[in-house]
């Protein structure tokens, strides 16, 4: 069991370091038909003499076409600026589609071997790692030993490398594609077995790791929770949604013809559905693309009161969604890092309410110039002022760059506890009117700190467990861990009446009280 | 302004500074020796195994104690001069009082056996016995517990945690012998053995400990005069009230400080409460010493409505108690002694993989239910509170017994094996037995 644990993380160690070393495989030459096929044909005689030194030249790394590329066409940009002619900029994005063209030699020939060797068998690396600690960590239960002695858990040197690779991944692929050319190159032979007709792009390559991630560190979350029926089901379910839902239906209706669609993402965590160009696409898509439209408002309008009602925000955060999907499994390792001072909660609630109401005033502007076919709202360009920032800041920099790549440092849920407008708005439903609720089992608490220290959303629970409190906040996914951590059987989600909900402290305990 | 001094930082101190505070405007100070903060002492085991750190376990932010003006003093008390109301710190200080609050914890038990002082060998009550076992525990194979009680199988799990081998004597012949009753003792000496490999002695005493030469421990040898190699030992034969401090002085004790039923002691303004207070007329179905979390806190609160002005007896309602052994929970209400006496019978029902169980205890004669003790469910304080506060029957609480489940949702619920068996067992006093539907289940109903 040890040696298959061993030999598991081996392969795994080699595959994730081969995948980084692709990076660095294989030659780019662009062809003069690589440059037609890409080009527009109105900017081909206007880039010709930029890219006459890059056509035919073999370059042994992305870095040196990429920054050749942008230069050259930066360089007829100034031109074009410095003749103030301002219509002739071009502002297509060349760069990425280029770069991909021009790939050739060890990867791009041997993709499919390569993505054998890197994704697949760092996940069966990663699976061997994992699955014997079925065996290995003894009977079921809680097994939060050493968390805090780890390097990975607590912040060392590990939780600080994991994260540097992950914030360097996201700018790079929010904001760089062209340098990890190769990599989505390495997806296309699963790109083009879902769909024969696509190209792989970066965002397929993010939806297939995102994908894998969530599901096998979904089976460590299984196995580590294996005692508890909640956890189990609850973690099936952000699998099934992220494999479904998120990567493969939408992928599926690429290829018969229908608009790209996550059926569970809505608005405002999905914040261009009401962009002109998506509203177009949907409703220029017949039949389906018309119900996309129509199931895309119903969830939000309809699905989140009545559903949060019922269930709380968890039917959504904690059981379906892609953020909190790989929050509750790749993120899981890291939960106990979440801030759980009174400053936290404050900034918390400053800063996820004020993206909520960007979103809505952004959303605005877009439904308004949708409706009156304009581009600007009192005289401000929608996309410069509102579309553009808010997917800069909130939908790259805020949900990628510092809600994954600081899973190590400032725990799992770090965009949906401070950025999510999704969980700000379902978060005031289940604050106001729900049925949902923790409730505190009498006077049973020992203020231990469990419960605080592995609530990923940062309450602190405890507060509010031995003064015989209810725990209602907007914040909680109902995840249910600190139920399970609890050592002494204190906390329990429920959905009950809500007469009962907001109660007064009491601790069952004292007679007096209850005379009283 | 009244200066109302606390000694003791505990579950039991705290709660009473935090309450005087909520009710007046004295001036307040809490002293401990033993850390700067209140910290929750019964995570001191988490700490070990890595679940959490020091500061986890602070149950409020520094920023609190300011905030509500609690004054925090981090000093070992030497001396107190009751005539004087003052405290002499072992700093030199001293600090008069107008109104004193004794919560000076317990002590771990030593009963004097021959190398009991050796090194490697320790307790486990404090943060500082906390620091001695992370040195004591390095580079040891093998460890023996004695005392089978709810710090000794914590401290096994600890060493369990470092990898290390554990030997367990107990005295009696099943785990926590002056608690629980067979079966559920049983189950968790099923669990300790076979889940966790612990190697359980039943019916073992230490007769001495033994000196490797340059002392430290080397092993121990048993009263029937078997030798356990072994580099550590840890002594967890319970606890007694922290009563040094004012052992020979004006202040009454017995095994702890007498208090009467306000928690006062017979000198004027000073009270004691929690662990080291002994009450001089318990109720009848509490104890005159109860060294828990939960009794504690209790005093604490009684004793701040006192200082406040509001004289309010202790009147603790029924008795609760939890613990939580390697990976089974336990919980308890009402009274469950270790044996039934005379007139008193019970229901035992234990699940197949031998991971949960209920015993509920009752009055032969009326039925009525006196308690329960339950391994591996999770039962609702609130309802039970009820159902022993109103003598519900036998019948009826297992009738009941899902109103009374806390488990998570979606797992396995054993009420209807649970009430079969019950049927089987009980056949003069039937009871109906209810499916839920699944709509009644997902909306918790």
């Amino acid at each position: 069991m040890k040696l298959i644990k061993q030999t598991g993380l081996f392969l795994f160690i080699a595959s994730f370091l081969l995948f980084l070393s692709i990076l660095f495989l294989g030659s780019f030459q662009l062809t003069d038909e690589g440059f037609n096929q890409i080009v527009k044909s109105e900017h081909q005689e206007i880039l010709a003499e930029g890219f006459s030194d890059i056509i035919g030249k073999e370059y042994n790394l992305s870095f040196g076409i990429v920054n050749d590329i942008n230069a050259a066409i930066e360089a007829i940009n100034n031109e074009f600026k410095t003749a103030q002619a301002w219509n002739q900029i071009i502002y297509d994005d060349y760069t990425a589609s280029l770069v991909r063209v021009a790939a050739k030699g060890t990867v791009a020939e041997n993709s499919i071997l390569f993505f054998l060797l890197t994704l697949v068998l760092g996940s069966i690396g990663a699976l061997m790692y994992i699955i014997p600690d079925s065996k290995l960590s003894g009977a079921a239960g809680i097994k939060n030993n050493g968390i805090f002695h780890k390097a990975l858990n607590n912040r060392g040197w590990l939780g600080i490398m994991i994260g540097t690779f992950l914030i360097t991944f996201y700018i790079l692929l929010y904001f760089f594609p062209a340098y990890i050319t190769n990599w989505i190159i390495l997806v296309q032979p699963l790109q083009s077995l879902i769909n024969p007709a696509a190209t792989s792009s970066q965002w397929f390559l993010y939806g297939l790791l995102y994908t894998f991630a969530v599901l096998v560190m979904g089976i460590r979350m299984i196995i580590k929770y294996r005692h508890s029926n909640y956890q189990i089901i609850r973690t099936i379910s952000v699998m099934f949604f992220q494999l479904s839902f998120a990567f493969l239906i939408p992928e599926i209706l690429v290829r018969l013809n229908q608009p790209y669609f996550d059926f569970k993402n809505m608005w405002p965590l999905d914040y261009d559905f009401f962009d002109a160009w998506h509203i177009k696409m949907l409703t220029s898509s017949g039949g389906l693309g018309i119900f996309m439209f129509v199931w895309g408002i119903t969830l939000f309008v309809i699905g989140v009161p009545a559903l949060t009602y019922f269930f709380g925000k968890r039917w959504y955060c904690s059981w379906v969604c892609g953020c909190g999907g790989l929050a509750e499994t790749a993120g899981d390792p890291f939960r106990q890092l979440s801030d759980k001072s009174l400053k936290a909660w404050k900034i918390e609630r400053w800063l996820v309410h004020s993206v909520l109401v960007f979103a809505l005033v952004m959303t605005i502007a877009v439904v308004y110039n949708f409706i009156t076919g304009t581009h600007s709202i009192l005289g401000l360009d929608t996309y410069t002022y509102l579309r553009k920032p808010y997917g800069f800041l909130i939908g790259s920099i805020f949900s990628g760059v510092v809600g994954t790549g600081f899973y190590p440092l400032m725990g799992n849920r770090v965009w949906c506890r401070f950025g999510c407008p999704l969980a700000a708005y379902l978060g005031i439903v289940q604050r106001f009117k729900s049925r949902f609720r923790i409730t505190t089992n009498g006077g049973q608490c020992i203020s231990c700190g469990n419960c605080s220290t592995y609530c990923e959303m940062g309450i602190d629970v405890r507060w509010y467990a031995q003064r015989g409190q209810n725990i209602v906040r907007s914040s909680c996914v109902g995840c249910g861990v600190c139920s399970a951590v609890c050592p002494r059987g204190v906390l329990n989600l429920e959905n009950r009446d809500e007469k009962d909900r907001l109660n007064e402290p009491l601790l069952i305990g004292l007679q007096t009280e209850k005379e009283q | 302004m009244k200066h109302i001094v606390i000694l003791g930082n505990g579950i039991a101190g705290i709660t009473a500074a935090r309450h005087i505070r909520k009710k007046s405007d004295y001036k307040i100070t809490v002293i401990s020796g033993e850390s700067e903060h209140f910290y929750s002492r019964t995570a001191l085991m988490y700490i070990f195994m890595g679940h959490m750190k020091y500061e986890h376990t602070k149950p409020y932010e520094d920023w609190f104690w300011i905030k509500n003006r609690i004054e925090l003093m981090k000093e070992w008390v030497s001396e107190i001069d009751f005539s004087k109301k003052q405290l002499q710190f072992e700093s030199g200080q001293t600090l008069v009082y107008d109104q004193l609050i004794l919560a000076t914890g317990s002590v771990s038990n030593k009963f004097g056996w021959k190398g009991e002082n050796l090194k490697g060998l320790q307790t486990l009550y404090s943060l500082q016995d906390l620091e001695n076992m992370e040195e004591n525990s390095k580079s040891v194979k093998r460890a023996v517990i004695v005392g089978g009680g709810l710090v000794g199988v914590e401290m096994a799990e600890m060493l369990h945690y470092k990898s290390i081998d554990v030997t367990y004597l107990i005295r009696e012949n099943h785990f926590w012998g002056n608690v629980l009753q067979n079966e559920e003792a049983n189950l968790i000496d099923h669990h300790l053995i076979h889940d966790h490999h612990i190697d359980l002695r039943h019916s073992t005493e230490l007769e001495e400990i033994l000196d490797d030469g340059k002392g430290h421990v080397a092993g121990v040898r048993t009263k029937s005069g078997e030798i356990i190699d072994c580099q550590f030992v840890g002594l967890t034969v319970g606890v007694s009230p922290n009563i040094q401090l004012v052992k020979n002085t004006a202040l009454e004790t017995e095994r702890g400080i007498l208090v009467d039923d306000f928690l006062k002691t017979n000198i004027p303004d000073v009270f004691a409460i929690g662990d080291c207070a002994q009450l001089r007329n318990p109720q009848p179905h509490r104890k005159p010493i109860e060294a828990v979390w939960y009794a504690g806190r209790m005093m604490g609160e009684t004793v701040a409505k006192t200082i406040s002005g509001n004289e309010t007896a202790y009147r603790p309602g029924i008795w609760f108690n939890s613990a939580k052994f390697f990976d089974i929970e336990y919980q308890t209400y009402g009274q469950v002694p270790n044996e039934n006496s005379a007139g008193l019978s019970s229901f035992y029902w234990e699940s197949k993989n031998k991971k949960a169980c209920i015993k509920i205890v009752f009055n032969e004669a009326s039925k009525i239910v006196m308690g329960i003790n339950t391994m591996g469910i999770r039962q609702r304080h609130e309802v039970w509170d009820e159902w022993l506060e109103k003598n519900r029957r036998l019948d009826y609480v297992i009738e009941h017994l899902g109103k009374a489940n806390f488990d998570p949702e979606l797992f396995k619920r054993y009420e209807p094996e649970i009430q079969q068996a019950y049927n089987y067992e009980f056949p003069e006093m039937p009871i109906k037995t209810s499916k839920k539907s699944f709509l009644h289940k997902v909306l918790n109903k």
